[in-house]
């Protein structure tokens, strides 16, 4: 069921790096660092603006993918991947989407295993692309079972 | 500032011990990152899904990690980051973070990352590859 969404890609969506947003993201994760908040500290760095954490693009809006549901329980996080031209500096946009890189699974513990692989790309208004991540998404016989009822 | 610049391959960074997590980290993170999933909030929701309390987010957990290359956005930037979740972290779980130099090629310093719980299990463990300017 999640092979045929395998190559199906999301609509893009603006996304802005907010000032607050990152604020509360670097909090939350215990980094308040000047350079992710603090004005004077942005203006006075090579970027010449703040920037957000690695992990920040979590927050994001990657669109929708058609065909493609993913309940929102019972799945497990496997891997992250984060690969980065620049960091983000805030205040910028960035156009966000998603693909559905691979599925495959595998025998486990708790019966066959899905692996599904997202990859999720950040666009500036000139199409670059800026960042891009991984999201290896694990997703039990159990939890597949009730999505084809 | 320039610490990174001076490390030998095999030396570490400065680990960080995190203080013991709380349900309030976790709530915080779920609004910052907008990850509500109740496994990592609420009681009842983490035991209906068969475990034995909350967990952390894995994001939270490489959210964290990442703040041992914080102080060095002067000298470059985490140019990729890439994590596998080995172990779930509890409340109250005391979560030490770890980067060990591995490599040096040319302005790219390679990183071996982890994060381990107060019992020594590793939960989470990946590489940071380093961009120097």
């Amino acid at each position: 069921m999640f092979n045929e969404t395998v190559g199906k890609r999301s609509n893009k969506v603006k996304n802005v790096v907010e000032r607050g947003a990152v604020k509360k993201f670097a909090e939350s994760i215990g980094d308040l660092h000047p350079i992710y908040f603090d004005e004077e500290a942005g203006r006075n760095s090579r970027y010449k603006n703040n920037i957000a954490p690695p992990t920040f693009p979590r927050t994001f809006d990657y669109g929708v993918i058609e065909g493609l549901n993913l309940p929102n329980k019972g799945l497990i996080h496997g891997e992250q991947t984060f690969h980065y031209k620049r960091p983000l500096v805030v205040g910028e946009e960035l156009l966000c989407y998603s693909e559905v890189k691979k599925y495959f699974e595998k025998k486990g513990n708790f019966g066959d295993m899905g692996f599904l692989v997202l990859e999720s790309f950040g666009e500036d208004a000139a199409g670059n692309v800026i960042f891009s991540s991984t999201s290896t998404v694990v997703i039990s016989e159990a939890v597949r079972k009730v999505l084809t009822k | 500032m320039s610490t990174l610049l001076q490390l030998q391959v095999g030396e570490s960074l400065k680990e960080i011990q995190l203080d013991p997590v709380s349900r309030i980290d976790l709530i915080k993170y779920a609004g910052a990152s907008g990850d509500f999933n109740p496994i990592h909030t609420i009681d009842e929701e983490a035991k209906k899904a068969g475990l034995p309390g909350i967990i952390a987010h894995g994001m939270w957990t490489m959210g964290n990690l990442a703040k041992l290359f914080t102080p060095y956005f002067e000298d470059g930037f985490v140019q990729d980051y890439s994590i596998r979740f080995k172990g779930m972290v509890f409340l109250n779980d005391v979560i030490t973070l770890k980067a060990t130099l591995k490599e040096v090629v040319d302005n790219k310093l390679r990183f071996q990352v982890q994060a381990v719980n107060q019992n020594g299990n590793e939960v989470l463990k990946g590489e940071v590859l380093f961009t120097q300017f």
